[in-house]
Order: structure tokens, then C-alpha cells, then sequence
């Protein structure tokens, strides 16, 4: 048995739990703590992509930084259990999860069609190339990207003076 | 290794699931949750179609998507407090100024 197929399948199916569980949670607090778990599953999945760095990212920004918003509103909001959204069935929910299902029959369908891995790229050329380690990416994000990359820091600096001018009632 | 396909169906599903929370849920927070999921499944196709072609791009893609994610989801939740404030819920069945 291939120790990558077991270890994708496992972080595979705790994704897609946690996943259901942010959509099925009746509080949002839980809701949040169950994304957080999905990021952290899915940051295991990143690291069999070979993608080290994005999975530090990945833990460091969204289950760190983003989910503790999330939280801090959830508490400042005082939002308990969600009083009417039971498990009525309307027209719109059952046209959403059909929609949802259509998508992903499609889009399933879809991924059959691509070819599989013409041109491969073996653990072996990764490690050689340093593929996914912070210095091969810093070197492609500091040359080749440079632009975008200032022009992202600039967002979240625009961002960061958006929140605070929106959220805050007397200026 | 694993195939491709197997990311590639992997970020279809939890797309799909995204998409799904925020067809169905009507906690404005719930909702922004779900958008979240779904920015996530196309990073993971992003890494999916970099580990294949040995193309540091992808990373970079996934990389501006965090950033991005990060400035959306702050802009989103003074969006959320400010409309509570005025409004006093966040259910967005009840926020219904704009519909008509």
C-alpha cells in the first residue's frame, strides 16, 4: 500500500468532514472551529503537493490570523445558536444543493477528461530543484513578481484602513 | 504518487461544498465561512497543476489568493459589524433593502 494514497485519502476525508460540518453546524462557533480543522487538513494535503511553504502560509494566515477575526466578530456580535434556520426544507435550499450537485457532476466529468501526466514531475527533479521551499518561491515571487507583490501590499494596507473606517460608527 | 485527478476531484468537491453553504445558510458569518472554503479549493487546484508541471506559478497564484483572502475577509467582517449595528441581525434574509 502506497503511503502518500493513504495519507492523501485520510486528509482528504477529514477535509471534506469538516468541510460539511461548517455548513451543517448549528452555532457559528462551531462552524469557525470546524474551518479552522479544515485548514489544517487541507495544509496536510498542500504538504503532499510539496507545497512546504503555502502550508505554513496556509496555517499562519488562515487558521491563525483570519479565523481569529472570524472568532473576535462571532464574540463581539454575541451570536448564539442560530434561532430559525432548522432543517426547514424550502424551494431555494433544494434548488441550491441541486445546483451544487450539478456543478459537481460537471466538473467531475470534466477532470476525467484530462490526460494524465504527460510531462510528470518526480519527487526526485523536486528535491534537486528545491522545489516549494520558502527560497525557490522568494526568488520567483522577487523577481518575476514583483509587481503584484507590492501591489498586494498596498491592498492590504487599503484593506486594513477599509475595516477600520467601515467598522468604526463615529469617525 | 497520487494522480492529479484525485486533488483535482478533491477541490471540486469542496467548491462544491462551498458554494452549497452559501446557497443554503442565511448567517451572513456562515456565509463569508463558505467563501473562504471555496478561495481554498481553487488554491488547492492552483498547487494540484504546480506539483504537476514543476511550475513555481501556481504557488505564487496560491500565495496572492492568501493575501487577498486576508484583506476580503476584514473588509467583509467591518461590512458584517456595520451592518448589525444598523440593523441588529445578520441574517441576510432580513437585510432586503437592495432586493426591490
Amino acid at each position: 500500500m502506497n503511503i502518500e494514497l493513504v495519507l492523501f485519502g485520510a486528509f482528504a476525508l477529514l477535509t471534506l468532514l469538516s468541510a460539511g460540518l461548517v455548513i451543517f453546524a448549528k452555532s457559528p462557533i462551531s462552524s469557525a472551529m470546524s474551518l479552522v480543522a479544515t485548514f489544517f487538513f487541507l495544509a496536510g494535503i498542500y504538504v503532499l503537493l510539496w507545497a512546504h511553504t503555502v502550508a505554513v502560509l496556509q496555517v499562519l494566515v488562515y487558521a491563525g490570523a483570519i479565523m481569529v477575526l472570524f472568532l473576535f466578530v462571532i464574540m463581539l456580535l454575541n451570536l448564539g445558536e442560530s434561532t430559525s434556520s432548522g432543517p426547514r426544507l424550502t424551494l431555494s435550499r433544494i434548488a441550491g444543493g441541486a445546483a451544487a450537485a450539478g456543478l459537481l457532476v460537471v466538473l467531475v466529468m470534466a477532470i476525467w477528461r484530462i490526460p494524465a501526466g504527460t510531462g510528470a514531475f518526480t519527487g526526485q527533479q523536486a528535491v534537486t530543484t528545491g522545489f516549494g521551499t520558502l527560497a525557490a518561491l522568494g526568488q520567483v515571487i522577487y523577481t518575476k513578481w514583483l509587481l503584484p507583490f507590492e501591489a498586494v501590499s498596498l491592498l492590504l494596507l487599503v484593506g486594513m484602513v477599509g475595516a477600520v473606517v467601515v467598522a468604526k460608527s463615529r469617525i | 504518487m497520487v494522480p492529479i485527478s484525485y486533488y483535482l476531484i478533491l477541490a471540486a468537491a469542496l467548491f462544491c461544498l462551498g458554494m452549497f453553504g452559501v446557497l443554503i445558510r442565511r448567517n451572513a458569518l456562515v456565509v463569508f465561512m463558505c467563501v473562504e472554503l471555496m478561495l481554498n479549493a481553487a488554491n488547492l487546484t492552483f498547487l494540484a497543476f504546480a506539483r504537476q508541471n514543476g511550475d513555481l506559478t501556481g504557488h505564487v497564484s496560491a500565495f496572492f489568493v492568501i493575501a487577498v483572502a486576508a484583506a476580503e475577509a476584514s473588509i467583509g467582517l467591518a461590512i458584517v459589524i456595520a451592518v448589525f449595528r444598523s440593523r441588529g441581525t445578520v441574517s441576510i434574509e432580513e437585510i432586503r433593502t437592495m432586493k426591490h
